[in-house]
């Protein structure tokens, strides 16, 4: 069976349990499905956030995340994999990134599901920037994202 | 060439977009960088930290020492924090 590779980049919320249901049904040579879900949460250390407000690059943030898909797909033998990114203003408890990984043995789907996540948070042009009740600011960049994901080349 | 700003770069600019036309002995991203500081009062704002602000030429990352040279869309921002 082909492998399905599908990269989403929208404003509208997405359904995880259909997205994850979708990618392995019908199929018999799926062993193992990982998901991760990125969600808002209502506070940065001790302040309140009240929405976070998710800039994008249009066109390059579609082609970033299909790239290193790609190279997900080659890097680990992959029935299929989904990544999808919301832009636009999402509030606190709600869905912001979505990454599904299947394989036949699930070291593989662990693996390339993290190698996603670790690229999508220092390559995928998004910016984010949290609404607070003194008006807001860009979130910075941390290095510890850096780190993880100068490990996948090391 | 048509040049993008996002976040606060594009904040700091106060434009999203514009098109320039830089002289022929500005070369690299880095240099561009350099040029675009001297162009006014919010660019000097926006990459006043040059190392700090990361570049993208026709929708794939680049490095400072890229050339300009044939770059159709270069788009400034600063360090993504998606996911």
């Amino acid at each position: 069976m082909t492998a399905i590779v599908t990269v989403r980049v929208q404003q509208q919320d997405f359904d995880t349990a259909a997205e994850i249901a979708a990618l392995s049904h019908g199929r018999t040579d799926i062993g193992a499905v990982v998901s991760f879900s990125g969600l808002c949460r209502g506070n940065d250390h001790d302040t309140p956030i009240s929405a976070l407000t998710l800039e994008h690059y249009p066109g390059m943030a579609e082609a970033e995340i299909m790239r290193h898909a790609e190279e997900a797909m080659a890097r680990w033998p992959l029935q299929g994999l989904t990544v999808i990114h919301r832009h636009g203003r999402i509030r606190p408890g709600e869905n912001i990134v979505l990454v599904v990984t299947a394989s036949s043995h699930r070291q593989a789907a662990f693996e390339a599901a993290e190698f996603l996540m670790d690229y999508l948070k220092t390559n995928a042009p998004f910016w984010k920037r949290e609404e607070t009740a003194d008006g807001g600011s860009w979130v910075e960049a941390k290095s510890h994202d850096d780190a993880a994901t100068a490990r996948w080349t090391s | 060439m048509k040049v993008k700003y996002f976040a606060w770069v594009r904040e700091r600019v106060g434009k999203a977009e514009e098109t320039i036309e830089p002289p022929a002995d500005v070369r690299t991203v880095g240099e561009l960088i350099a040029w675009l500081t001297a162009q006014g009062e919010g660019y000097a704002y926006a990459f006043e930290k040059p190392k700090v602000i990361r570049t993208a030429i026709d929708q794939t990352h680049v490095q400072p020492d890229a050339a300009i040279a044939g770059a159709r869309e270069i788009a400034f921002f600063p360090p993504m924090t998606g996911g």
